[in-house]
């Protein structure tokens, strides 16, 4: 087994691990913290079911960011959504035999590698040429747009300008999960993006990224219109009604 | 007309372009500081304490573990710049600090500078920063720039209200002796004598018996002014500019006028003579809880069967979406009634059932249009349906007037801009950013006059009121242009035909 080899495994689970549990922390703690006062904001849906969806209208087509600004939208939507399907085409190198649907979706997965770059130029773009937008960005915005971007570029690299060995690169995956060490091909491009995809996972909980979380803990998104008939009371409150 | 201002007075502008980034255009602004007694008198330390920027630390920490609000928009905003330009106080003074995420920005850089990793390590690449007495000063200025209307939060892909962020920092502020003037001399005037005003009860007797004389002299018809009349079916809470002050008082003979033609039995109380409740402003929980506790003790005492609360906007918030909470629960009120219970929602219902007779035409010399109170209209409802907050003033205006027109449909409902006054900046050392802050409503409002001849705007605050009695003369409109939504119905309603 070669070091690198062993080098990346290792980083690998050292990734998943600080991902799983800064995540695992952070959602804990957004869980636990008391929303003291009942503050949706208006008109909010008056059942929970009604709150679930206006939550995937949030988190599927971004209702809010439309209603704000059209470029912003845009170029949002793009990243996210190729970002999907890209993440979706690389399930193949997890999964064996690989499930019908992923067979299905890996031309689109290419699309999405182009629609995630072309959204991220855009959202990149604006932070140089919107007035507004330079002003509230500070250095830490423009290094995630660039670890973004060049994930991006060193995976469309391996399909378009020098193949890496997928075959192997695909033992390697499964062995990871099967704990069962496989070589890793050491082309400069897939050691690049796999490198970058290993450090974006790392700040991932320690970042602006825990929007994905947030965004499900908004209070003024997740609660019910019905404050006047159901008491809503967080724990630390109620000491004070007790004299 | 208004005295010559000390400030230019922004220009309507006929597209709405976004106005060009000023830094420190606003870098001048801020309210008078509390007194150390009216510091004291709300439990706060009298002045900046020693150690005050730990202290702060502290208090933000305090913070973030009681209100989630807090802890996940502080750690959720991406930057995407989406509320950049939602602001009226951003688009009236173009200070760059003016825009939502900046204005977060200011508590947010202190907060990963002390409470996540990447602060704690790398500063300087995450933009955290210690606290300083220039974040200090900051915070001070800026976060009295915000009136909490949360017109952002509307735009932002997360919720991520500023509303919370502004009170947050307010809240920590106090804690470390370093208050308004504004607010917490008003916040003692409520805990001694139960109104914002500080108007005893001596004199919120004469003045309601003063009412009575006015009413029946105008209509021939004797319509009561109850003051603590034990017994009585309604407990009315309304904001204590009612009880003085054009055009509110209009709007108080308004309910006084329903009150008597549907026969409901009323009363104020003396000892909870305000639904405003400026404990919000600072984001005192504490405090908005200690004010709260009043209108209970009033309901109690007086044994209502139901609490209705006037024309007002952020008090309409802490009645609707926060009352349970802080003094519920209101097992003892009649069940059949929302508890509690708007004006609005008592007078529309009154007048689909038919109960009160109003003439529209009475309101004949008017064209109006509807200003939807930030608070009303994002942080509550009216009438138990989605959006009944917008539907229901309107109803009861198209029953009380003939002519009505909306402005753009961009700076009403959800989208409502700011009246320029709310949050707890309605005073006079904040001229010059109240005028500036009214500049879209001001531009809406200029469209539908030039369009289609409107002469009253309508509106459900008492700040909304004040504010725009106040600036709209800067504008060149006239003072009496803003008006209650009550003073319509008082004026439409046809006394002497149903009771």
């Amino acid at each position: 087994m070669s070091y690198l080899t062993l080098a990346y495994a290792s980083a690998f689970y050292f990734a998943v691990a600080i991902m799983a549990l800064g995540l695992a922390y952070k959602i804990r703690q957004f869980w636990v913290t008391p929303a003291p006062l009942k503050i949706p904001l208006m008109p909010a849906p008056m059942t929970q079911r009604g709150v679930a969806f206006r939550m995937a209208r949030e988190v599927i087509y971004f209702e809010s960011l439309f209603k704000s600004n059209k470029w912003i939208w845009l170029f949002a939507v793009l990243f996210h959504a190729g970002l999907v399907l890209a993440l979706l085409r690389h399930l193949r190198y997890f999964t064996e035999p690989v499930w019908f649907w992923v067979v299905l979706v890996q031309p689109f997965g290419i699309y999405g590698g182009f629609a995630m770059l072309a959204g991220l130029l855009g959202l990149w773009a604006r932070r140089f040429l919107v007035e507004r937008v330079r002003y509230i960005s500070s250095f830490s915005d423009h290094l995630m747009l660039a670890l973004l971007v060049m994930i991006g570029i060193s995976g469309l690299t391996m399909k378009y300008v020098a193949h890496t060995d997928i075959i192997a690169l695909k033992a390697f995956a499964l062995g990871l999960m099967r704990f069962d060490l496989q070589p890793l091909p050491t082309d400069p491009s897939l050691l690049l993006h796999l490198g970058l995809v290993l450090t974006l996972m790392i700040v991932f909980p320690f970042s602006k990224l825990l929007h994905v979380p947030g965004v499900f803990f908004s209070p003024s998104r997740n609660q019910v219109d019905d404050a006047r008939e159901k008491r809503h009371l967080a724990p630390w409150a109620a000491k004070l009604d007790v004299k | 007309m208004a005295k010559k201002p000390e400030f230019a007075v922004p220009q309507l502008r006929k597209e709405l372009e976004n106005p060009a980034i000023v830094e420190g255009a606003m870098a001048h602004s801020q309210p008078y500081m509390a007194s150390p007694e009216h510091n004291t008198d709300l439990g706060f330390p009298g002045e900046l304490v020693d150690g005050w920027e730990m202290k702060a630390v502290d208090k933000l920490g305090d913070l973030l573990n009681k209100n989630r609000a807090l802890r996940v928009y502080l750690d959720s905003c991406v930057k995407c710049g989406a509320c950049t330009d939602k602001c009226h106080y951003f688009i009236g003074t173009g200070d760059p600090k003016n825009m939502p995420v900046a204005r977060q920005d200011l508590l947010r850089s202190v907060y990963r500078r002390y409470f996540t990793w990447p602060g704690k390590i790398a500063p300087k690449l995450v933009g955290a920063k210690d606290m300083t007495k220039d974040v200090l000063d900051d915070w001070y200025k800026y976060f009295h720039q915000c009136s909490q209307c949360r017109r952002c939060a509307v735009f932002c892909p997360y919720g991520i209200d500023t509303a919370e962020i502004s009170m947050a920092a307010r809240d920590i502020m106090d804690h470390i002796g370093l208050g308004t003037k504004y607010n917490n001399e008003i916040l003692g005037k409520v805990h001694k004598i139960g109104n914002n005003l500080g108007l005893p009860e001596n004199a919120l007797i004469n003045t309601m018996e003063g009412l009575e004389e006015d009413v029946e002299e105008e209509t021939g018809i004797m319509v009561r002014f109850p003051v603590d009349k034990k017994g009585a079916d309604v407990l009315l809470v309304t904001p204590s500019a009612d009880f003085f002050a054009e055009p509110h008082v209009d709007g108080l003979i308004g309910y006084a006028k329903v009150f008597h033609q549907a026969g409901i039995d009323w009363t104020v109380s003396s000892y909870a003579s305000e639904a405003a409740n400026f404990a919000m402003f600072i984001g005192s929980y504490e405090q908005m809880h200690k004010v709260a506790q009043r209108i209970r003790q009033a309901a109690l005492d007086l044994g209502v069967k139901r609490v209705i609360f006037g024309e007002c906007g952020h008090a309409w918030r802490v009645a609707y979406s926060f009352l349970n909470s802080l003094a519920g629960p209101w097992d003892f009120l009649d069940p059949k009634y929302p508890k509690p219970q708007h004006i609005l929602e008592v007078t529309h219902d009154l007048i689909q059932r038919g109960a009160i007779n109003l003439d529209a035409a009475a309101n004949d010399d008017k064209v109006l249009t509807f200003h939807d109170s930030c608070n009303v209209a994002r942080a509550t409802s009216m009438g138990g349906i989605e959006g009944g907050q917008f539907i229901i003033p309107r109803e009861v205006i198209k029953a009380s007037v003939n002519k009505f027109v909306d402005m753009d449909p961009g700076t009403i409902h959800e989208k409502t801009f700011c009246c320029g006054g709310g949050g707890g900046l309605l005073t006079d050392d904040l001229m010059e950013l109240r005028v500036k802050g009214a500049l879209p409503r001001m531009e809406a409002l200029q469209d539908v006059v030039d369009n289609h001849g409107v002469t009253h705007m309508a509106a459900i605050c008492a700040i909304c009121k004040s504010q725009f009695a106040k600036v709209m003369p800067y504008y060149d409109f006239p003072m009496d242009m803003i008006i209650s939504v009550h003073q319509l119905v008082g004026d439409a309603i046809q006394l002497g035909t149903k009771e």
